[in-house]
């Protein structure tokens, strides 16, 4: 699979064989900077890192995969040191960085902004979250995770829990699910719940698909629990934040029903939907999680530069 | 004759099978109201019609419909005929077509999109034609009928 030029906007975009091959190139990356503790693929090639919007893991872990290529980085991490504070559009903001680096990242508040972005631009650009529509390489560390630590993603049952409403990474997650043969429960307050055009995609690529607001019906079945935090940040109204805030919680006396080996996961920041004492039981996997985004992103670096 | 309630038309386009009750609609997305050449505009509302039971009939004086005002007709009353007519004769008849990619016509609903802050053409995938549904190419969200006809 040729993958170089290719821009990485939305799960949409991707077929089963495109996630495959991106999760095998990324195990492939993993063993090798085990093994070697430096690889030197993208040498002499420079990643912008565009970020419209805070991020700590995500600008981090693309930049550290960038540097772990053996290329470099530039570029900011809020608009307000570029020059967009002064007005400027993304269109030429985007015309101007291609012209200092050969592969773009942006995260920007605006849904569409990285489809935009990758149409400006002739260089290969990747979603790193636009709004509350899609963060795709989120999802492809999730799915690397699931499958690192059960060796498929078939046959499993897996919980979303959170703000599926306005959580981009569950709406990905979810839409990437559907190409494998799971059952998801869908669990949320009534306010927080999938957008309908979601659930109905994903009945409709027969995916078993249960909704609930009950945690603890649920917990004893799963295999895997996806925790989301409210996306405080997307809520037409604070009032209506303060009402879903702290609804729901895992802790340990939640957990009492798990399954034995059921992993816990988070796209973080967390703020108190998982309770820190959950951090230390074998369930947690979330900073696992975090480490996978390294390879995951090395891995689509370095296919969209043509250079592995 | 059905076509006899409303006086005959020497140069324009007249809309046949628009579904009953959206000739007001159809109307106003043409901006029919201020033609700029002063022709009447006339409408015939809940017409007899074998096909459809019940249709509106709009007749337009001296204008020629172009293709991307066609696909506007086409969002509200998929249903719809246009005839061309030169000297009280029709030369030309086209049904209208929803087309798969829906270019320029469409606001999103979303007030989130990228496009109501960037200078960019809208563009929209119809991922159903009944009920009419429409998938944004920018920011993927999905539109049903009642918000595409408010958006267009």
């Amino acid at each position: 699979m040729d993958w170089t030029g290719r821009d990485v906007i939305s799960i949409r975009d991707f077929s089963k064989e495109d996630i495959e091959f991106v999760l095998s190139t990324a195990e492939r990356l993993e063993k090798e900077l085990k093994e070697k503790g430096h690889l030197e693929y993208a040498k002499g090639k420079i990643l912008a890192t565009l970020f419209f919007e805070p991020s700590t893991r995500t600008r981090l872990s693309f930049e550290s995969a960038m540097h772990r290529l053996g290329g470099s980085v530039i570029g900011f991490a809020e608009a307000s040191t570029s020059s967009v504070k002064k007005g400027e559009s993304l269109r030429d903001t985007i015309k101007t960085v291609e012209q200092y680096s050969d592969v773009i990242v942006i995260r920007h508040p605006k849904e569409g902004a990285a489809r935009l972005a990758a149409e400006v631009a002739e260089i290969p650009v990747i979603n790193a979250g636009d709004g509350s529509n899609q963060h795709p390489t989120q999802t492809l560390l999730d799915l690397y995770t699931i499958k690192k630590e059960f060796g498929k993603i078939d046959g499993l049952k897996i919980g979303l829990l959170g703000d599926l409403k306005y959580g981009r990474t569950v709406h990905s997650l979810a839409e990437a699910l559907a190409f494998y043969d799971v059952e998801l429960y869908l669990i949320s307050p009534e306010m927080l719940r999938m957008p309908k055009h979601i659930v109905e995609e994903l009945k409709e690529k027969g995916v078993k698909v249960y909704e609930t607001s009950d945690l603890e019906a649920v917990i004893g079945e799963l295999d895997v629990l996806y925790v989301t935090r409210s996306q405080r940040e997307r809520f037409p109204d604070e009032q209506e934040y303060l009402k879903v805030k702290g609804s729901y919680q895992v802790n340990c006396k939640v957990l009492e029903k798990a399954k034995e080996d059921l992993r816990i996961m988070h796209p973080l920041p967390r703020v108190d939907e998982i309770h820190p004492e959950v951090d230390k039981t074998k369930h947690a996997i979330y900073f696992r999680q975090v480490f996978n985004g390294v390879p995951v992103r090395m891995a689509l670096l370095g296919l969209v530069l043509g250079v592995l | 004759m059905t076509e006899l309630k409303v006086s005959a038309i020497k140069e324009g386009t007249v809309i046949d099978h628009i579904p009953a009750g959206k000739g007001l609609k159809v109307i106003e997305i043409l901006k029919l109201g201020r033609l700029s050449n002063g022709g009447a505009v006339l409408l015939a509302m809940n017409v007899p019609s074998k096909k459809l039971g019940r249709k509106d009939i709009v007749k337009v004086e001296g204008k020629f419909l172009s293709e991307e005002e066609v696909n506007k007709i086409a969002l509200v009353a998929p249903t719809a005929t246009v005839n061309i007519i030169r000297d009280y004769k029709v030369v030309e008849k086209f049904k209208v077509e929803i087309q798969d990619v829906i270019e320029g016509i469409l606001r999103c609903a979303n007030p989130n999109c990228i496009t109501h802050y960037e200078y960019v053409t809208t563009k929209f995938y119809v991922i159903s034609r009944e009920p009419l549904k429409v998938r944004c190419h920018y920011c993927e969200r999905t539109m049903e009928e009642e918000e595409i006809l408010a958006n267009l």
